[in-house]
């Protein structure tokens, strides 16, 4: 069958089974805009900000699983979704990014909307690829995809030029991919897991320590059954709440930063620290110096060898899908007779509720205000049951909705840990709606973070997506003003958001639900409201909290994980 | 410490920027790199020269290793092996500077493939070192140009770097 380059490139996401296309369209992208309007398979959702079509697209995959899609033109098209690529490709989640190019006999002449895409992308996808000749647009796409959701995923961009969308060609999409330059690893070392089995058996001190990997492998069974079998405490990255349930008492919380007291402590401590899909990153141990004064066995768990040995010294390496390699050890553990835990580990167990009972998240509500962006959260959980889909931004209300909305499931938190974009809530939030519409999606957010995608709220309205926006309005980038005020001398340098627009005014401008909570009392009643009374529309909750408050417990950058400030009293 | 570091990679337009484009990011050292097709055409044979700790030279082979096209690494350093430069440095060669010079690229083992009234260009071929200590032996004010490859390596006896 012969077909135009833009009628392959509907037909090969079409095989891959592509639902949802996150884009927008302009002059370079024409032809294969023209094609979405000739099929009713794959339904297209119009942004209204390129970079909410990464973003959104990430999202979808975040929650979902599947890889995402989006679809932008060339030139400026291109250059607002790198920061949506960037996002992707740090938190390693599988997207494919379409990018219109001029034609071909243009390129390189400065052409209108021209800009060299692969070369801008190059630092920030898994792999990238330029299409010149409509002969090879299937194969490269059957290879985008598969390179996009295989191995460590990644984000990877075709850019099309306009004369191969509109070429014509024989149209045959392959079955299966093969690369002699691209054979991720998938089977863990059979030795190396024995060992490591043998290491974690006799621990006196172990501690499973999680990360995004078993999120991105779906691999949050295995751990927990893992965790369960060994009786070993359980800490899970930013990256990975939601991979071993946060209601059970052998979950620690998060480590790092803004982990808990007792995460970070029996992280510390541990004596056998095994590593799953975790990176050692700044923003969870520190200072690698101080983390490796300590002697402890480190076992590392993860599909990307680099990744082993870049920040600590591995002492048993393991390079392989995290599913399958917890997959062995539960295996191996089967065969050896080990059922339960081991009550060896009493001891340990009780140091750690001593560290637990210090209660580090504990905060006070007062009746009648500030309302606590703490209880904010906790309210949510209350309100949600636990089982909503929260989204969050950047900042303070992110490392508040980690600490406080507990998760139980995975594939239920989604933000931007690596790159730390702020921006993503909102179309993290359209994304995980259209991956999963049965849900409740909430996106946290902050008075400055909303304000960086807020169009997206038309987009909401064109879709009509029930989404509950909670806004944790304190007037300040709370972050910055929390460092400045604890590192800079409390000269607040440009922290304070001056002339914020009225939120939820604005939100009824959009044609959504808006309003504003100012006290206590009012917070349960209208996130109530939000659920039942407009469980069918967006609704906007502007919450005005604490501007003074903290994030605690804190690690200063550099510091180790034993030096903590646990509140304002420990300045 | 020194490293001389092969990788065949697929023969595509953008691999090269690929591979400078990671050293540059993560802030890698690169002394030299050269790059041509090998007997196989879709494949290039690069070798790099870099230097760093054991920590720093195993984060470079696996990302190197990361790039979807690279085929295969090698730390060739790690093995008995073969290095070679060539050297092309043209000089002016008059009075009698000139027969000094003939009997230098002599000494050397080098070439004179091209000669005129006033110059000679002299191809030399070697490990580093020999390169540098024939800069060194001959008048630095009678060098015109220079130009250096950089250095190739291939392993010895049975060590086979092929897909």
């Amino acid at each position: 069958m012969l077909l135009t380059g833009a009628e392959i490139v509907v037909q090969c996401l079409q095989r891959e089974n592509v639902k949802y296309v996150f884009g927008y369209p302009g002059g370079a992208v024409l032809h294969i805009y023209d094609a979405f309007f000739q099929q009713d398979e794959i339904r297209h959702v119009l942004v209204r900000h390129e970079q909410a079509a990464v973003h959104a697209a990430d999202g979808y995959a975040r929650a979902s699983g599947e890889v995402g899609v989006a679809l932008v033109t060339s030139g400026p098209g291109a250059t607002n979704a790198v920061t949506g690529i960037a996002t992707a490709y740090c938190d390693s989640i599988p997207v494919v990014i379409l990018s219109g190019q001029v034609p071909t006999a243009m390129i390189g002449q400065d052409a209108f909307q021209e800009v060299d895409t692969v070369g801008i992308t190059r630092p920030c996808v898994k792999h990238n690829f330029l299409v010149k000749d409509v002969a090879e647009l299937a194969d490269t796409l059957k290879k985008a995809f598969h390179i996009a959701r295989t191995g460590r995923p990644g984000p990877v961009l075709v850019d099309i030029p306009k004369d191969v969308s509109a070429a014509k060609y024989e149209f045959h999409y392959p079955e299966t991919v093969s690369m002699r330059s691209y054979n991720p690893v998938v089977k863990g070392h059979q030795g190396q897991i024995r060992k490591a089995v043998k290491a974690l058996r006799e621990a006196e001190r172990p501690i499973l320590y999680a990360g995004g990997g078993v999120i991105l492998a779906n691999a949050a069974d295995e751990l927990t059954a893992l965790a369960r079998r060994l009786g070993a405490p359980v800490t899970t990255t930013l990256m990975a709440l939601g991979a071993y349930p946060a209601s059970d008492p052998q979950f620690l919380g998060m480590p790092g930063m803004h982990g808990t007291y007792e995460a970070n402590l029996a992280l510390h401590h541990a004596d056998v620290v095994l590593s799953v899909g975790a990176r050692f990153d700044d923003r969870v141990i520190g200072s690698p110096e101080h983390f490796a004064s300590e002697p402890r066995t480190i076992i590392h768990i993860d599909i990307d060898p680099s990744s082993i040995g870049k920040r600590v010294k591995a002492d048993l390496p393991i390079v392989g899908d995290v599913r399958h390699v917890l997959a062995d050890f539960l295996r191996i553990l089967d065969e050896e007779g080990v059922t339960a835990p081991s009550e060896a580990l009493a001891p340990w167990w009780e140091r750690i509720e001593q560290w637990r009972a210090r209660r580090c998240l504990a905060y006070e509500q007062p009746a009648e205000g500030p309302i606590k962006p703490q209880y904010v959260i906790e309210t949510l959980w209350k309100v949600t049951k636990g089982e909503a889909i929260v989204t969050s931004d950047v900042g303070q209300h992110q490392m508040w909705a980690a600490q406080y909305y507990r998760f139980d499931h995975p594939r239920r938190w989604l933000n931007s840990g690596g790159l730390g974009t702020m921006g993503v809530g909102l179309p993290y939030a359209m994304g995980a709606r259209f991956a999963r519409p049965d849900a409740p999606v909430v996106c946290v957010t902050g008075e400055a973070s909303i304000q960086m995608c807020i169009q997206e709220l038309s987009t909401c309205k064109q879709f009509r997506l029930p989404l509950k926006i909670v806004n944790l309005n304190n007037g300040y980038l709370g972050m910055v003003r929390q460092w400045q005020q604890l590192f800079h001398g409390g000269r607040y340098s440009e922290s304070y958001m001056d002339s914020l627009p009225d939120f939820a005014a604005l939100a009824r401008a959009y044609g959504h639900v808006g309003i504003r909570v100012d006290h206590p009392s009012e917070l349960e009643p209208a996130l109530e409201r939000a659920f039942t009374e407009h469980a069918n529309e967006l609704v906007f909750l502007d919450v005005l909290v604490d501007p003074r408050e903290n994030v605690y417990p804190m690690i200063q950058g550099g510091k180790g994980l034993t030096e903590m400030i646990l509140s304002a009293d420990g300045l | 410490m020194r490293h001389l570091i092969s990788v065949l990679i697929e023969n595509e337009s953008g691999a090269l920027s690929r591979v400078a484009g990671l050293f540059s990011a993560r802030g890698y050292n690169i002394e030299s790199l050269t790059v041509a097709p090998t007997e196989d055409p879709s494949l290039s044979r690069m070798t790099i020269i870099t230097t760093g700790s054991d920590d720093v030279i195993e984060q470079i082979t696996k990302q190197l290793n990361k790039l979807i096209e690279t085929v295969k690494v090698v730390d060739l350093s790690e093995a008995p092996h073969l290095e070679r430069e060539l050297m092309l440095l043209k000089v002016r060669a008059t009075g009698k500077d000139r027969e000094e010079m003939k009997r230098m690229a002599d000494i050397f083992r080098a070439r004179i493939v091209d000669v005129t009234d006033t110059t000679y260009v002299i191809e030399l071929t070697g490990n580093q070192g020999k390169l540098d200590a024939f800069i060194q032996a001959i008048d630095p004010a009678l060098i015109l140009e220079t130009v250096r490859s950089g250095v190739c390596g291939i392993g010895r006896g049975e060590r086979v770097l092929r897909v």
